[in-house]
């Protein structure tokens, strides 16, 4: 590892202590009230999965729980600080504490995937430029883009973007790591190679992980515990992990996870 | 097929005992030949007042969407009516589309009530839809100030070498436009000014006409409009495209400010290379005027020059450079502004950047004609 002042040696998962904390959350586009009253906890090291209908409000939730959007009632916390409420400035501070990974990667095209992961690293910490530059070789290492420090985001494929994307998530070594759809896209195989790799941050980095996706085979493999948005209700029906939820769930988190076929018997 | 040649689709009725309405089906049903119309259908229905409808597809051709638009509508028309359909006599291709199109019953209020509000609500509403962009573009405004203000104390954080390159392509890169634009604006001053003047054997004055103009106020004006179509739509379609790309989402999330990040620089390299741009062009402008005089009216270079210098005033260039200055600002304001409220589709981009050039040209020159009044009341 190269020298990097960042806390990777944080507690590993195992403390169940609270990190994100929603509170009576409503969503709304002006009128239009997407979904109401969602509560709900996720643990520290959770890999916590939003599920839902297309259209029900999952990547809306997401981008709430970032500040992208502003809640129309309700609040969000993280650990013992109230993100809703928060002066910009402190909310900025929590912000370095997060890691996006957006649907399409969201790479700055005008920068090079070494610039990409080196402007949150040149912004924030006192590195110089020769050891940014290290630091960002390795986290395309960790993401298997070992070599592509030079390349513009137009210049490598779809899945490699949204590699990219997750090392300039990690940059910052992130407490949080939000993926919006992580899966969209990819071929089974390079989708599977992701899921694989959220894990294993989750595991060295100890890092929670939220998660919005409709893939059955990542929510099953990488969930250690979900919500499950109704589009029909415009509530949160569900929330538990996604194999508890496939036998005791509402009929309408079983028919979701089944596939709609049968009442959630495998 | 061992269907008779029908050429057009067939549709009749029979009624049959208890209530039975027999709709029989013949010929193509196809989109590309003429179908009976749905009124003919609901009217028999309504004279007949079956309770149930049935079908008898065996002199049925080919058949498409054509015919599967009918049927849905029939069976809404008869499911209202609180009439049953028995669909067993169709095909079983139309039966399963048919269930596939009536499996998800509509989703109340999806559509849109297009009812049209009398004249007095659209005036009020376009009245109260006029407000927010006035303030979007307000608070716009403010938050850019703010930006500046960090950028004065040092502290606004943007990579300077984007600066270096969004200072290129708004100057030496826009060099040539600007050329042939100026210079053919002077030799049209010069042509305008020298079949009137020539009447009078006044025709050395075309030097002062082209100088004063093109430097009080042509200089300025040509180069703001050809850089608001050129920079202010490039500006608008960056951040267009980097706002649907959720570049922007990005930004933020990362605690960086878009603001300081992409519009500061943008604002910053035109602010910086209108007045120079402008200076360039006066000069153009005064050479394609010259080029007029001195090819077309004879006159001597040299007494040309002479007779320019002597009629504008070092007050008149700097108020020049001083409007390029400011449309510079205004041109980077709209088309970052418009560029930052880009929707979210490809379509947006580009009506971010027509937008752009609109707001661009309506700000520059109704700052020309503010800066016509002030500077006449001023006295320069």
């Amino acid at each position: 590892m190269t020298p990097e002042p960042s806390p990777i040696s944080r507690q590993p998962s195992a403390s169940q202590d609270a990190h994100i904390n929603v509170r009576n959350l409503t969503m709304a586009y002006g009128s239009f009230v997407l979904m109401r009253d969602l509560t709900f906890t996720v643990n520290r090291g959770d890999v916590f999965v939003i599920m839902g209908g297309s259209g029900c409000g999952k990547s809306t939730l997401l981008r709430h729980l970032i500040g992208l959007n502003e809640p129309a009632k309700g609040e969000i916390w993280y650990g013992s600080e109230n993100f809703t409420a928060a002066e910009p400035e402190q909310r900025q501070r929590m912000l370095q504490r997060f890691g996006v990974l957006y649907q399409s990667g969201a790479l700055w095209s005008s920068m090079t995937l070494a610039e990409n992961i080196g402007l949150p690293l040149g912004e924030y910490t006192t590195l110089s430029p020769g050891e940014i530059r290290k630091v960002a070789s390795l986290k395309l290492a960790l993401v298997g883009l070992k070599g592509f420090e030079d390349f513009y985001p137009s210049q490598i494929s779809g899945g490699m973007q949204k590699r990219a994307g997750l090392a300039r998530a990690m940059a910052l070594d992130p407490e949080v790591l939000f993926f919006d759809e992580p899966s969209a896209g990819l071929d089974p195989i390079s989708s599977k190679l992701l899921d694989d790799l959220i894990l294993e941050l989750r595991e060295s980095l100890g890092a929670t992980i939220v998660v919005v996706t409709h893939e059955l085979a990542s929510i099953f493999t990488i969930a250690t515990n979900s919500v499950f948005l109704d589009v029909e209700t415009r509530t949160m029906t569900d929330l538990g992990p996604p194999k508890e939820l496939l036998h005791s769930g509402s009929a309408g988190v079983r028919r979701f996870l089944s596939r709609g076929e049968g009442n959630g018997a495998k | 097929m061992q269907k008779p040649a029908f050429v057009a689709a067939g549709l009749s009725f029979a009624r049959s005992g208890d209530g039975v309405l027999l709709v029989r089906l013949a010929g193509p049903w196809r989109l590309s030949v003429t179908l009976p119309s749905f009124s003919t259908a609901e009217r028999q229905i309504s004279e007949a007042k079956p309770c149930r409808l049935s079908f008898d597809a065996t002199q049925l051709g080919d058949w498409d969407s054509g015919l599967l638009t009918f049927l849905t509508d029939l069976v809404d028309f008869c499911t209202a009516q609180g009439i049953e359909v028995e669909r067993s006599g169709l095909p079983t291709g139309v039966q399963r589309l048919l269930a596939l199109a009536t499996a998800v019953p509509e989703r109340s209020g999806a559509r849109q009530a297009s009812v049209m509000p009398s004249w007095l609500a659209r005036i009020g509403g376009a009245f109260l839809g006029a407000r927010q962009p006035v303030l979007d573009m307000v608070g716009f405004i403010g938050q850019a100030t703010i930006a500046f203000g960090r950028l004065a104390r040092g502290r606004a954080r943007f990579r300077r070498s984007d600066l270096l390159l969004l200072i290129q392509q708004a100057g030496a890169d826009a060099l040539g436009i600007v050329t042939l634009i100026s210079f053919l604006v002077g030799t049209i001053l010069a042509f305008v000014g020298a079949v009137q003047l020539q009447q009078f054997g006044a025709a050395i004055y075309v030097a002062d006409l082209v100088g004063i103009a093109m430097v009080r106020e042509m200089g300025a004006m040509m180069t703001a409009i050809v850089i608001a179509g050129r920079t202010g739509a490039a500006y608008a379609a960056q951040l267009g495209s980097m706002k649907v790309n959720q570049e922007i989402d990005a930004l933020t999330t990362m605690g960086i400010s878009p603001l300081e990040f992409l519009v500061l620089p943008r604002m910053l390299a035109l602010c910086l290379m209108m007045p120079l741009l402008c200076l360039y062009a006066d000069f153009v402008g005064i050479l394609g005027g010259g080029a007029v005089g001195v090819g077309m009216l004879h006159l001597a270079p040299l007494v040309y020059y002479n007779q320019t210098a002597a009629a504008v005033h070092l007050g008149d260039l700097v108020g020049g450079v001083f409007k390029a200055s400011v449309y510079g600002v205004l041109i980077a304001l709209s088309g970052c502004l418009r560029g930052t409220q880009c929707g979210d589709s490809s379509s947006a981009v580009g009506d971010a950047a027509t937008a752009a050039v609109v707001t661009g040209i309506v700000f520059v020159i109704s700052a020309c004609g503010v800066f016509s009044v002030v500077f006449y009341v001023l006295g320069i």
